[in-house]
């Protein structure tokens, strides 16, 4: 076969574009949907209606789109989590693990309960809990971070088993010590734990009756602000990044390695465990079984697409949490988790871009 | 019977390759001879490689002719050109280390086609050694051999493929002066039985004592095309290969030497493979003084270098201004006034996916104006970075680029930049001026130089002997992790520091 | 209790992870590291759960699970062998892929009952006292199976030409490529070979060790196990199956606590309570994690390690050639 034209793959000498690795971002998306399309039209659903429904149950209206906007806050600090840790190369997996231990963690100032939630001004109740929820998650980032620092263990694996350890850690309490009468979850926890949500405000503003975004979001946001500035403009984020870029350079320039990756492990673990903590006070409102449709694992296809950005990771969130609204309710159950796979592998397959110029070049010109 | 000369063993006429944003070969013609040694000079970065890998089927030229005994060839891969009887020797070994010589050898070939009997193919491998005089254990396993032994496996490794056109990337780069002398005797013998060499070489004693012809490349074009060696002056072929006349005037000043900085007390450390490399091993070096560490790459120098940075625990003690630094972090090194140049640019001296200006402030980020309590100051380091990058010459289209898209100069005047600004007590500079062109190294040199003058004392590893002798005020020979001796620099002799560096003690030390 | 049944049970459970693991020693022997196991795993156990029940022949669906494993994985190969993505990132969307197209293809597979692989007795071998039972009777084929593969997938590394090229291929790449040894070949087939043998464990599991479809729960975090597996056997098959079976068998032996009222003359806490039973399905994982730890000492403190050109994609003209 004779084909005038040839496609060949030249290595970039010069620097990218600014713009092109968002390009990309989108252009991966977009790909993938379409993907997703045609697989879904294979197994016989219709692409178009489902597309059409997934915008109109995830931005179609202001109560759906604060819908939207809770499931993208655990997203907002689990996809930092994962930015924070990848920047240096830790492969932290274990967000999910993280989140559930920070949910566990931030329970017990109720459960046991820590203080007089009586007398206790609602502030300091919420404060305590985001500071335990975040020890929690810390913890739970701590061990992989050690056992890498101490004896060279992979972290990708420990991190793994250790979101099962914490699934079935969860399970126990909630099964025994304080099931609900039976239930697999604990009572509903008192008002003064729950954060504040914008529907509280519906007496005053009537626009804001049923609308469930709660304050946690704003938790989101600042995170992404502080990570950013840990990232861009502090001692600790030079140093994170040149660990991340050759940790070889880094001994020789005299850092601390061991200690900063115990400390990445444990800022990655607290900010997924500070998500745990505003999913059960912001949402579920008790601890139970099932809080988390995978945000933990999702959360490293946010960090990735938005190419560990931290404000990118805000609006990658807002469409992933819209994928879960709107999971919800498509069938078949597992297409959602589709596209997320095929996101993720457009997106990895798009960097090939930002290396190489591709070129479409007439045979005769290379003779 | 009448004979007709047998033809050329290869031709390549008008050859040009090509690389993103680089012509790498420029229409290159080399024709070698049946039996002779032919070599082929150049600067780094002047295309030698690149048209010996395209004779060896790695690339592809984008045109001209190659023939090999008179045929036309067209190699697509390797395979195609050791099928012709081509087989090149690398400049880095392209062996694998956990593998047996004999597993390295039948790398690659169609025979035995699947069941491995080794113990069979061991005793073929020294049939072949007894013939050609290259002595190496087969059942070894590459990373148990030293350097000129893997080097023996290479050419092993072309001879066992029947290969009667030897390409010899730089082979005696990595190789002791008495090393080098039995590589030639090595290379003579394969001749007189009948094989052609094309031997890549930048050192003009080498070329004359062991070439018949020689082509030189610069930039990619040949400057030279198959002149005879004989005759051929030191000026002249340097002008070949630089194109320009080359005045060596890098002078270092007699200045005498003060007080001790590094006080290197019977220091004994392991490598990497968990095996001895430095031995009770003492040492001293004064301010405005240069140290130089002579030896065959692998006797010891990374290790020196690592233990007195801090990058490697050790036996004994390390003394750096009466302070013991042995056995800590680099950053106590540091903190006394170490700088370091390290061997491994790419790998250790410098973050590849970072900036100019972030791979300048390695050091000195958290010290002011650079560095606040908690943050950096990024318009300080830029301009700091573009401080350095004028004051030390880097060529760099600003101080955003990353450090993986510069030359080997640049980076290393990044990098030596870097360290100078530390205003060191100590500098290790090990292997400065490795890899780069004349004019990089000679203001390498000169910046070593400057540095002796400001009275920073400086130990530099190299294995460039001449370049240890221009800038050396002592030089000590190490072996085996040993000082075999620590000589005056104005009064050694090369042929004694040879001897050192093969094991000879010196007498009187 | 009963000490052959454990021993027994855990060399069921043990072909699972024996299967998986070899798979990912293969991969990784190439340079390639594909954390996707669990994803071809389970797209494995539909794959061949479906077959079976469509072709009413668990043969058929053994090999459907394997060329579904293989397939899948060539995804992984394309994006980090040519377009040289990261391997651990496209190894964890290949886990979200392979699960995501399990769940969408195998909607309504649950409570079908297709058939399985047989289960045989090897004769003459299962008279032999104590090893009779426990080795060679009531066992699925494919345990059989296991046991001659193990020792053959080591004697095909260590002492084959393939198995020479893929040791070189994952230590120094650029060796293998100046000998005329296809780089990305010998890559591209050793993914799929690990894909097919993910597959395969996923196949075990639903034609064979516990019969049916149970969405994810179905491998339940097996893949990850297996691939962790693989450090603790230092990159070598015979380790591995080795490990798989340890692993079974103590499994089996915690899942056993449980039994009993008594054990070892009081009150069982575990048979008093059954809440308690969570802590001993984390056992699995936590059994994992000191085995990566005991595994990564032992490395660090013999020098041995992983292929050294694992996770490194290879560019011809970069890394000293």
């Amino acid at each position: 076969m004779n084909l005038p034209y040839t496609v060949i793959f030249e290595k970039r000498t010069a620097d990218y574009p600014k713009w092109l690795p968002a390009v990309t971002s989108l252009f991966s998306v977009i790909v993938a949907f379409i993907i997703s399309g045609i697989v879904l039209k294979i197994i016989g659903g219709d692409p178009l209606r489902v597309l059409k429904f997934f915008f109109t149950a995830t931005f179609g209206s202001w109560a759906v789109f604060s819908d939207t906007m809770v499931k993208a806050t655990p997203l907002i600090m689990v996809g930092l989590a994962c930015a924070v840790a990848f920047k240096m190369k830790l492969w932290n997996i274990g967000a999910e693990g993280q989140f559930y231990m920070g949910a566990f963690f931030s329970s017990l100032v109720v459960l046991v309960p820590m203080v007089n939630l009586e007398t206790t001004p609602k502030f300091i109740v919420i404060a305590l809990m985001m500071i335990m929820g975040m020890i929690g998650g810390a913890i739970w980032g701590f061990i992989p971070g050690y056992l890498k620092a101490k004896y060279q263990v992979n972290e990708i694996i420990i991190t793994l088993m250790l979101n099962y350890i914490a699934l079935y850690w969860n399970n126990f309490w909630i099964f025994d010590k304080w099931s609900d009468a039976g239930f697999q979850m604990t009572p509903q926890f008192e008002k003064i734990a729950w954060l504040p949500r914008l529907s509280d405000l519906a007496k005053e503003y009537k626009a804001f009756s049923g609308i469930t975004l709660h304050l946690g979001v704003v938790f989101g946001i600042i995170a992404a602000i502080i990570i950013w500035w840990i990232l861009e403009r502090s001692h600790w984020g030079y140093e994170i990044k040149l660990i991340g870029d050759n940790p070889q350079a880094a001994r020789y320039a005299g850092l601390n390695i061991t200690k900063n990756l115990i400390l990445v492990m444990m800022l990655s673990g607290a900010l997924a465990g500070l998500a745990g903590m505003s999913e059960i006070s912001g949402v579920v409102h008790r601890l139970q079984e099932k809080i988390s449709p995978g945000y933990g694992f999702t959360g490293i296809i946010v960090a990735w697409l938005a190419k560990l950005n931290p404000f990118a990771v805000i609006i990658v969130s807002i469409l992933f949490g819209a994928l879960i609204v709107a999971g919800r309710e498509i069938q078949p159950s597992g297409l959602s988790n589709l596209l997320q796979g095929i996101i993720l592998f457009m997106v990895i397959s798009s960097d090939v871009l930002l290396r190489y110029k591709i070129r479409l070049v007439r045979l005769e010109q290379e003779a | 019977m009448t004979s007709s000369p047998p033809p050329n063993a290869v031709e390549m006429k008008d050859i040009v390759i090509r690389f993103p944003g680089v012509l790498a070969n420029d229409h290159v013609n080399l024709t070698l001879k049946h039996g002779e040694i032919h070599a082929l000079l150049g600067e780094n970065g002047a295309g030698k490689s690149t048209l010996m890998n395209a004779l060896a089927g790695l690339y592809k030229p984008v045109s001209g002719v190659m023939k090999v005994h008179g045929e036309e060839v067209n190699f697509s891969s390797p395979k195609d050109a050791i099928a012709k009887g081509i087989g090149m020797v690398h400049q880095h070994f392209m062996l694998v280390p956990t593998q047996t010589v004999t597993e390295n050898i039948l790398l690659g070939l169609d025979e035995p086609k699947f069941f491995m009997d080794l113990a069979k193919y061991d005793q073929k491998i020294r049939d072949l050694q007894d013939q050609f005089g290259l002595r190496v254990d087969p059942t070894a396993l590459i990373w148990q051999l030293s350097v000129g032994e893997q080097q023996r496996v290479e050419i092993l490794k072309t001879l066992y493929r029947g290969a009667d056109i030897l390409i010899m990337d730089e082979p005696t780069a990595v190789l002791a002066p008495q090393e080098i002398d039995e590589l030639m005797n090595t290379m003579r013998s394969m001749t007189e039985q009948g094989k052609s060499i094309i031997f890549i070489s930048h050192k003009l004693n080498e070329v004359t004592a062991v070439a018949d012809r020689l082509t030189v490349l610069r930039k990619g074009v040949a400057t030279a095309e198959g002149i005879d060696v004989e005759g051929l002056t030191g000026e002249k072929l340097a002008e070949l290969m630089v194109g320009r006349k080359v005045i060596f005037s890098v002078e270092k000043k007699a200045q005498e030497p003060g007080a001790v900085v590094l006080d290197v007390r019977e220091v004994s450390a392991e490598n990497n493979k968990g095996v001895r490399a430095l031995n009770k091993l003492s040492l001293d070096v004064r301010e405005g003084e240069i140290l130089g560490i002579a030896g065959v790459a692998g006797n010891g120098q990374s290790e020196l270098a690592e233990v007195i940075t801090g990058m490697r625990g050790c036996e004994g003690s390390i003394l750096i201004n009466g302070e013991d630094v042995s056995n800590q972090e680099p950053s106590a090194a540091i903190a006394r006034g170490v700088a370091h140049v390290p061997e491994d640019r790419t790998g250790v001296g410098s973050a590849p996916n970072m900036t100019i200006t972030e791979n300048t402030i390695m050091k000195n980020y958290r010290e002011k104006p650079i560095g606040n309590k908690w943050s950096i100051n990024f318009t300080e380091a830029r301009s700091h970075a573009r401080g350095l990058k004028d004051a030390y010459d880097i060529l760099a289209p600003n101080v955003r680029t990353m450090a993986r898209k510069l030359s080997g100069g640049n980076l290393q005047k990044v990098i030596l930049a870097r360290e100078i600004t530390t205003n060191p007590k100590l500098m290790v500079a090990m292997q400065p001026t490795r890899g780069l062109d004349v004019g990089a190294i000679e203001s390498i040199q000169r910046l070593l130089l400057a540095q002796r003058e400001e009275g920073t004392a400086i130990l530099l590893i190299s294995e460039e002997l001449d370049e240890l002798l221009t800038l050396s005020d002592r030089i000590a020979v190490l072996h085996e992790g040993e000082v075999m001796g620590i000589l005056d620099a104005e009064n050694a002799e090369v042929k004694e520091i040879g001897l050192m560096m093969t094991g000879m003690k010196r007498s009187d030390s | 209790m009963n000490i052959e049944i454990i021993l027994h049970a855990g060399l069921a459970t043990g072909t699972i992870l024996l299967f998986a693991a070899i798979g990912e020693i293969f991969a990784e022997r190439s340079g390639i590291l594909n954390l996707g196991v669990e994803g071809m795993m389970l797209l494995g156990a539909m794959a061949g759960f479906s077959t079976s029940l469509a072709t009413g022949n668990a043969w058929v669906g053994l090999i459907v699970a394997m060329l579904a494993g293989g397939i899948l994985s060539l995804a992984h190969g394309l994006v980090t062998i040519h377009f040289q993505a990261d391997q651990v990132v496209s190894g964890l969307s290949l886990t979200f892929l392979g699960t995501g197209l399990a769940l969408v293809l195998g909607e309504g597979l649950t409570g079908q009952h297709p058939p399985t692989i047989p289960i045989v007795d090897i004769p003459l071998l299962s008279q032999i006292p104590f090893l009779g039972p426990v080795l060679f009777s009531e066992h699925s084929l494919l345990v059989y199976v296991g046991y001659i593969f193990a020792p053959m997938a080591a004697y095909y590394v260590y002492k084959t030409r393939p198995g020479m090229h893929l040791r070189a291929v994952g230590e120094k790449p650029s060796a293998a490529d100046t000998l005329g040894i296809s780089v990305y070949g010998v890559r591209y087939f050793y993914t799929f070979v690990g894909g097919m043998l993910a597959g395969l464990a996923g196949a075990t599991i639903s034609l064979s060790v516990s019969p049916g479809w149970y969405s994810t729960q179905t491998t339940s975090g097996q893949g990850w196990i297996a691939v962790g597996l693989v450090i603790f056997a230092q990159w070598n098959p015979i380790r591995a199956a080795f490990g798989g079976y340890l692993f079974g068998m103590l499994r089996r032996f915690i899942l056993d606590l449980q039994g009993p009222a008594l054990l070892f003359g009081f009150a069982n806490p575990l048979y008093v309570n059954s809440n308690y039973g969570f802590f001993l399905q984390m056992m699995p994982f936590v059994l994992t994690i000191i085995a990566l730890v005991w595994g990564s000492r032992a490395a660090t403190k013999k020098r041995l390690g992983a292929p050294a050109a694992l996770g490194v994609p290879y560019i011809r003209g970069e890394r000293g050639l």
